[in-house]
């Protein structure tokens, strides 16, 4: 098995460091939108000169490098238990190397551990083992901001008058974007997930935000349900920062799930404008970065 | 974009208002979260006693506050090992955490700028009135480009709460911002919020 510490910190750089382009330019089609002289467009002019500088100079994007989320892809053979130690080795080292910040924060007795390992959940990693001979490994990180307006809503909810359906969908998600005000660093991008029990529904959602900003949803009653909520969230007029403005939302992905007869939970994942994703695949003694 | 300088004159703050763009340049200290609640409890509320180097602190960061400015950020730090320390990526965190305790502490120390994003809520914006101080709002996740604006990290204090929560004292150079909050009672957030809670009960209606 080979050792993938060093590849993966170069994951680890190029997430914290350079934007995706699907990202990037949406950003830059929503600065084109702003009114010049405005707010809004200072702060996305702002946000992409931020962009390019942290790419030139392999500097964070965001001072918040969030919780690091792994998803690893492996085939018959590779050790699950090997590959958490590389990863968590990778973790420390682009730490040292100021990719990320010390964000693990014992909560009872309030310790920053120092290097980003804390307990089993921090970094977090999934693996699944799958057909095949390559490992894909996905990485989001995730910064506390936009992580602190994420909302969960049990359906039906009356003040909202949202019952179990996906218009009860939609009110449930307008209202999150209300309140996340521009305190997730807008504008966003919202992933959301219908139904599953509530840790399930909090995954998903944010496994939803890992899709392409332009890709439509193969369903296409949830594909007209993502295009009409990042329209009507614009439409609130929150705009980038909460400055006021047009874009409040970049893309909407949402993702169905199944639940208990009991339960019909809405979990909105709220995505800052730095949506940092990358994905790194080994396919023998290559290594290719996307 | 307006220059001012650190430490703020109180004719300054009051000719700024909601909207303005504005340029910082001086020594500024960071202090998010561990700070606030440490200042409000520890000399504030005096809920809980000094201990260890408290005291000292209160006093080194009395002086940098007069008339000075807070900054809401958990930087990236370079240089741990060495002490030559240096701000790599330093944008403003969420500044409504703060909320429970902003307005007493910038009356406390007599802090006329406080630096963050998101916005803040009604005691603030009173202590703003009063102080007279102003909320800037930098540009949340610009954490390079705000980093270039920091010349020098001149001391920090606190590095037992962790890189994040330290309290930094940074010498910076034309750091971008835009007041949101005003020393008129005015507050960009509170306009926002009232506008999309409009529009929110528009959409559930449909």
């Amino acid at each position: 098995m080979q050792d993938l510490t060093e590849p993966l910190v170069e994951l680890i750089r190029r997430t914290s460091t350079d934007l995706p382009p699907d990202v990037e330019k949406a950003l830059t089609a929503a600065r084109e939108r702003e009114d010049s002289g405005s707010a809004a467009r200072g702060a996305m002019d702002a946000i992409l000169q931020n962009v390019a500088l942290s790419r030139r100079n392999s500097t964070p994007i965001c001072q918040d490098t969030g919780t690091p989320i792994f998803y690893v892809r492996y085939p018959e053979g590779w050790s699950a238990r090997k590959l958490k130690e590389q990863i968590r080795n990778a973790v420390a080292e682009a730490t040292k190397r100021s990719y990320l910040r010390p964000n693990a924060v014992d909560a009872i007795s309030e310790k920053n551990s120092g290097n980003n390992l804390g307990d089993d959940s921090f970094p977090t990693i999934h693996f699944e083992e799958v057909e095949g001979d390559e490992v894909v490994v996905d990485l989001m990180l995730k910064g506390g901001g936009c992580e602190n307006v994420g909302a969960q809503y049990s359906l039906p909810n009356s003040a909202l008058g949202a019952g179990r359906d996906l218009k009860g969908v939609r009110k449930a998600a307008l209202d999150a974007v209300q309140k996340a005000q521009g305190q997730g660093c807008a504008p966003g991008i919202l992933g959301i997930a219908i139904g599953g029990d509530r840790g399930s529904s909090y995954y998903a959602s944010k496994e939803a935000l890992f899709r392409p900003i332009e890709d439509e949803n193969p369903d296409p009653e949830l594909a007209a349900l993502e295009k009409q909520l990042t329209e009507e969230t614009n439409q609130l007029g929150i705009g980038p920062m909460g400055f006021g403005g047009k874009t409040t939302t970049v893309a909407t992905k949402i993702t169905g799930m199944h639940r208990l007869p009991a339960s019909f939970f809405v979990t909105v994942s709220y995505m800052c404008w730095a949506h940092r994703r990358r994905r790194m695949t080994v396919r023998g003694a290559e290594v290719i970065y996307e | 974009m307006r220059a001012l300088s650190l430490p703020i004159s109180e004719e300054a703050i009051r000719s700024l208002n909601v909207g303005d763009p504005v340029a910082l340049s001086g020594v500024m200290i960071t202090g998010r979260d561990a700070a606030h609640k440490w200042m409000s409890d520890t000399f504030i509320k005096k809920t809980r006693q000094p201990q260890g180097d408290d005291l000292e602190v209160y006093e080194a960061i009395k002086p940098l506050l007069v008339g000075g400015a807070i900054y809401h950020c958990g930087p990236v730090v370079s240089g741990l090992d060495t002490k030559d320390y240096r701000f790599v990526a330093a944008g403003p965190t969420t500044s409504t955490r703060e909320e429970p305790y902003q307005g007493d502490v910038m009356r406390h120390f007599n802090i006329r700028a406080v630096i963050g994003k998101g916005g803040m809520g009604a005691k603030t914006l009173a202590a703003c009135k009063e102080v007279p101080g102003v909320y800037l709002h930098a540009i949340g996740g610009a954490a390079s480009l705000i980093a270039q604006t920091v010349q020098k990290v001149t001391g920090v204090y606190k590095l037992s709460f962790g890189v994040p929560e330290a309290m930094w004292v940074i010498e910076v150079r034309d750091f971008p911002a835009v007041v949101t909050m005003d020393a008129h009672s005015n507050s960009l957030h509170a306009d926002i919020e009232a506008k999309s809670k409009a529009e929110l009960e528009r959409l559930l209606a449909v």
